[in-house]
């Protein structure tokens, strides 16, 4: 069984940021939801409400930047790009303020429907210029973001996790390194965020099936290493699967695909995600089950990209986990 | 967290020699701004006859700045600012450099780049030949204030992020125990922006009272006259209810300028409501309203009336022009 992690950012957060005074935590009105309500609670100097005013927040930790400092923007992660677009281009990535956008609940990890959730996130960043774009997918790499974030020379959007994190890692992140979690032959399978996870549970019923996984969890995606790519792909006979939590368009599906265009390889790439719909609101496992974003959808791909049918069932599977939604994971605290 | 209110401290002299009188380098804004609007065959002209005074009141008066740190005659645009391009810079070196007990100025609305360019001219910041390159392929004098363009610290050509920006620096500077204050120019458009009032209201609660504005109140905007546009209504009460401290001033009278920064605003940011008129001191103008935020020739006859009109009430000759 998997380790899980309670609020694994608000400790990592704190510790960092009282060891360095030029970090500032900044709260959009989401202060007990992004787990800095201690940190506020204890260091009320290095703390700035900014109130629900994301457009404001984000040009005014463009002059925090200016002034030396290197503020944290703590907010669901749609909230940081959505409404404070045009101030995030100008405020913050043209003239690369160190700027560390803390964006909570990514992708179908929120209940909240189609305002709470950022799907097309990864997408937007990716197009601005000076942007750095890291995802967490465990509870290690939650614990080691804000440092990671910080040792960047510029802006940085984070996708992070919150309460009930599962442990899956034993050694933090290091921007733009990817993780090898499998080295096999046959379907190279990119992963990212929660469904690296989802990755996981279907490993061992593949490797029963007899099929061989190369398995790559990315946790930068901005600036992405396109022969690091590259040299994944041509150790595999069938192709890539990437799976995601996001759109498919813009995302890591996109990136793979245009890697291989740009290098006129011949290699097969499905791309699972949300395709060209917004999600709506509903638990975890429900959302990724309605929109193919889970083990079973991976599972079915592979079986595509091989021309095989593994006959795995869901009971192959290791179990979904699923929070309580009174637990301190905190589902319906929004 | 509300901070404790401290008192605003007199302010030292610029450190520049005034040897102008402000009302005679708000004359030298206007005039360079006509002759290049006539040379160019249009330009952003009514801006100059509306915020002249509180440009040329800024730069020889209020704010405590240093020398310039950049050539006189700017250098060509230097690229955006990338992992790669090491010797990137802003324009503010025109301002001085950003030592702690320096002012440094936020030019929010970034279509006034001309008068900020003619200001820089007639404060001896900047060559006249600098006029020369604007809006010129390659240059960094644009036509709308880019980070790089003389006297520009940041991209405001997107309007109402100045003054959020401006907090932000203040409350950093505050901080780190810099002395120096944070002034904004602004363009009273830019009211209309939502992003102003969260700006002004998260200055009050953070008790930022480094930040000081002067607005532009021309009542003109793209479309023309504000309140064809949309109705803002009563901005010094919504500026006094958000929780600034408010002066409300005739904008082409140095004496009421003087004395509104004079103000004090322990714990709270300085707006002062600068009321001018987008054609003072060339009334040929006049006949334009409200069509008056580019001035555009619609023949060469309007043109050269424009030139010899204008030209008389700024007490010059007519720009000799290419034709």
């Amino acid at each position: 069984m998997v380790e899980l992690v309670n609020r694994p950012y608000a400790g990592a957060f704190e510790a960092y940021a009282v060891a360095h005074p030029e970090v500032l935590c900044l709260s959009a009105d989401l202060t007990s939801s992004c787990e800095i309500d201690g940190f506020r609670d204890r260091h009320p100097d290095q703390f700035l409400s900014l109130g629900m005013a994301e457009q404001n927040m984000m040009s005014f930790a463009g002059g925090l930047g200016l002034a030396g400092f290197r503020p944290f923007l703590h907010t669901f992660g749609v909230f940081l790009y959505r409404r404070p677009y045009d101030q995030l281009v100008a405020s913050v990535a043209y003239p690369r303020r160190k700027v560390r956008l803390m964006g909570f609940l990514p992708g179908v990890t929120t209940p909240g429907g189609m305002t709470h959730q950022a799907i097309e996130d990864i997408s937007v960043m990716r197009s601005i210029p000076n942007m750095t774009i890291l995802e967490t997918g465990d509870a290690t790499e939650v614990e080691s973001i804000v440092e990671a974030a910080d040792s960047v020379d510029g802006p940085v959007y984070a996708r992070v996790l919150r309460g009930s994190v599962p442990r899956l890692f034993d050694t933090p992140i290091v921007v733009g390194k990817a993780r090898e979690l499998s080295l096999g032959t046959d379907v190279l399978v990119i992963t990212a965020g929660i469904t690296t996870e989802e990755a996981l549970r279907a490993r061992a019923a593949l490797k029963k099936a007899g099929v061989s996984i190369r398995h790559i969890h990315l946790n930068t995606i901005k600036p992405f290493d396109a022969q690091y790519l590259l040299d994944h792909l041509q150790s595999v006979r069938h192709g890539v699967v990437t799976l995601e939590n996001h759109v498919t368009e813009g995302g890591i599906g996109s990136l793979v695909a245009e890697t291989i265009a740009d290098a006129g390889i011949a290699k097969r790439l499905i791309r699972l995600g949300l395709k060209d719909t917004y999600a709506h609101g509903g638990s975890r496992p429900y959302l990724m089950r309605t929109y193919g974003l889970d083990a079973p959808a991976l599972v079915a791909a592979i079986e595509r990209l091989t021309g095989e049918n593994f006959g795995i069932t869901d009971a192959d599977l290791d179990a979904v986990r699923i929070d309580a939604v009174h637990s301190s994971a905190k589902a319906e605290a929004l | 967290m509300v901070r404790a209110p401290r008192p605003s401290k007199p302010r030292k002299p610029a450190l520049q020699a005034n040897a102008r009188s402000t009302e005679d380098i708000a004359l030298g804004i206007r005039r360079r701004v006509f002759e290049h609007t006539i040379r160019n065959n249009g330009g952003y002209l009514s801006q100059a006859c509306s915020a002249a005074e509180q440009l040329a009141w800024l730069y020889n008066e209020e704010l405590h700045i240093g020398e310039p740190t950049l050539p006189p005659v700017p250098e060509p645009f230097g690229g955006v600012p990338s992992a790669t391009n090491a010797d990137y810079h802003t324009g503010a070196g025109y301002n001085g450099p950003a030592l702690p007990h320096f002012d440094r100025l936020i030019f929010a609305p970034a279509h006034y780049a001309l008068v900020a360019y003619a200001t820089l001219i007639e404060v001896g910041r900047l060559a006249p030949e600098a006029l020369g390159q604007f809006n010129k392929d390659g240059s960094s004098v644009e036509m709308i204030g880019a980070e790089h363009s003389p006297g520009m610290e940041m991209h405001n050509g997107t309007l109402g992020i100045g003054l959020s920006t401006a907090a932000g620096l203040a409350w950093g500077r505050r901080r780190r125990g810099e002395t120096g204050r944070v002034w904004v120019f602004m363009s009273d458009g830019e009211v209309e922006e939502g992003q102003t009032w969260e700006a002004v209201q998260a200055a009050a609660y953070h008790g930022i009272d480094t930040l000081n504005a002067i607005v532009d109140v021309n009542a003109q905007q793209c479309d023309g006259a504000m309140a064809s546009v949309m109705d803002v209504r009563d901005i010094r009460a919504k500026f006094e209810a958000f929780g600034a401290i408010v002066a409300e001033i005739n904008g082409h009278d140095l004496t009421e300028m003087r004395d509104a920064a004079r103000m004090s605003h322990p714990g709270q940011p300085l707006i002062i409501l600068a009321k001018t008129s987008p054609f003072q001191s060339m009334s040929y103008l006049e006949r334009r309203f409200p069509r008056l935020h580019y001035v555009r020739f619609k023949d060469e006859a309007d043109r050269a009336a424009t030139n010899d009109a204008i030209a008389a009430e700024l007490g010059v000759s007519p720009v000799d022009y290419v034709r």
